[in-house]
């Protein structure tokens, strides 16, 4: 009891700092930051982007240390983890992929191309969809949370490999931005881009939140309907 | 455990892949006729012209292999539930690597016979000459198919487990493949005189592909056949 309601009040100051940050991250990065010089007002869009790509790497890197965790524990916890933040990864890989073509065909002329950084979004968001079919065409809870674990491990063993091969393949996407030199970014525009950072990440924890409430009770549900039928 | 002992219970339950395929012959049957199937519908459908043809014929020829594997790869293991057959195999008095080991070679062994039968048709088909550097072909397509086939036969465990197994395995396979497709299709391209230096890449990333997904199935094989 005393947990939940730990819990609640995290919840209730995680959705208002949620809020607050986005709103703010809207006005840094639509009114506040400068207008680029060359690209115009379409750059406004990479506040969104880089954002949602940093949250879908953290999301997939954290399925793949709830995977370890899960099969050295065989603690239930670690599943939910795994399972709600490939859920959420695959919807912010989805604004990525959504978003940078859009970006792309009035700077590059095309919507898309065999960059690096393109492919390799595209292929971790097949990979984690991979994920989530495992997880659906299983029906035991045990083995379902053991050979999704085993995926995950494999599947975030993949990822750098991917990036690696494609990258000798051919490249074409802006460069890494945050180097060991500094930021390679506009004074003005900082403020947009880590605020957008810092809504996503907000954002990020409070989804996890929820959906591994939202899993804990499906667990309680499918106990107690188990138990009448016993 | 020895090493011997552990590659005498391999060649035991390779043969016993190898016995139990060559008394049904479904799998290799299957594998190949559909890519057959393939090269034909591939010689209808890209009619292509003369200076095209080497540009596009890797492509082609990797296509094909992967879409037979993983047909093959679909009968792997979930041949061994019938009767629960796997369960019989779980008991063997053997790491359980060795399992998996048995069936990657088996697996090996069936593109083997494919790839024979198959490449040289597609350039019979295409009427494109032989490669001018046939050993880079070779290694290319022994290395491809080793790496695809350790993950493919890996996969193809993970989701026998499942009763809808047989839609989610391309599912699974194809996107974990990747790099090997594209350094495959490259090398052969290679192989073919058609590129231009700085090939060497590609072989560097199908070793260290072929290492790290050798490695980690075998770490992970036991998890896959908990009961």
């Amino acid at each position: 009891m005393e947990k939940n309601r730990f819990t609640g009040w995290l919840e209730k100051i995680l959705a208002w700092s949620v809020f607050l940050s986005v709103l703010l991250a809207l006005y840094l990065a639509l009114v506040y930051a400068p207008t680029e010089k060359t690209m115009g007002d379409i750059q406004r869009i990479f506040y969104f982007h880089v954002a949602s790509a940093w949250i879908g790497m953290l999301a997939f890197l954290v399925v793949f240390i709830a995977s370890i965790c899960y099969l050295f524990t065989r603690h239930d916890k670690w599943d939910i983890y795994a399972y709600t933040s490939a859920e959420i990864g695959v919807i912010f890989t989805t604004i990525v992929l959504l978003t940078g073509p859009i970006w792309a065909k009035p700077i590059w002329g095309t919507w898309w191309t065999w960059d690096p950084r393109l492919t390799t979004t595209l292929i971790m968001w097949f990979i984690y969809i991979a994920y989530g079919k495992i997880r659906t065409s299983l029906r035991e809870e045990e083995k379902k949370a053991r050979l999704a674990a085993v995926f995950g491990i494999l599947a975030f063993a993949d990822v750098p490999v991917v990036f690696f091969a494609i990258r000798w393949w051919r490249t074409m996407h802006p460069g890494a931005l945050v180097t060991s030199s500094g930021i390679g970014l506009a004074a003005g525009m900082r403020p947009a881009f880590f605020g957008g950072l810092l809504a996503f990440s907000l954002l990020y924890c409070y989804f996890m939140l929820l959906s591994v409430r939202i899993e804990r009770m499906r667990a309680e549900i499918r106990a107690l309907k188990e138990e009448i039928l016993n | 455990m020895s090493i011997n002992s552990y590659l005498d219970k391999l060649g035991v339950l390779l043969w016993k892949e190898i016995r139990s395929e060559f008394r049904g012959q479904e799998i290799l049957s299957s594998m190949l006729i559909f890519s057959l199937l393939v090269v034909a519908s591939f010689g209808f459908a890209v009619d292509l012209m003369d200076d095209l043809t080497g540009q596009v014929l890797p492509g082609i020829i990797w296509i094909t292999l992967t879409f037979a594997g993983i047909l093959g790869l679909n009968r792997s293991f979930t041949a061994e539930k019938q009767n629960d057959c796997l369960s019989g195999l779980i008991l063997c008095p053997s790491d359980r690597s060795v399992i998996f080991l048995a069936k990657t070679v088996m697996n090996m062994l069936l593109m083997a016979i494919v790839e024979l039968v198959t490449v040289p048709l597609f350039f019979i088909v295409f009427n494109y000459p032989a490669p001018p550097y046939p050993g880079w072909f070779f290694l290319a397509l022994v290395l491809g198919t080793y790496c695809f086939m350790i993950v493919g036969t890996f996969l193809s465990a993970l989701a026998s487990a499942s009763k809808a197994g047989e839609m989610i395995l391309p599912v699974l396979i194809i996107p974990l493949i990747i790099p090997v497709l594209l350094s495959a299709v490259m090398m052969t391209k290679d192989s073919f005189g058609l590129m231009t230096g700085g090939t060497d890449i590609y072989l560097k990333i199908l070793l260290v592909y072929g290492v790290i997904f050798t490695v980690l199935p075998l770490l992970l094989f036991d998890y896959l056949l908990e009961v």
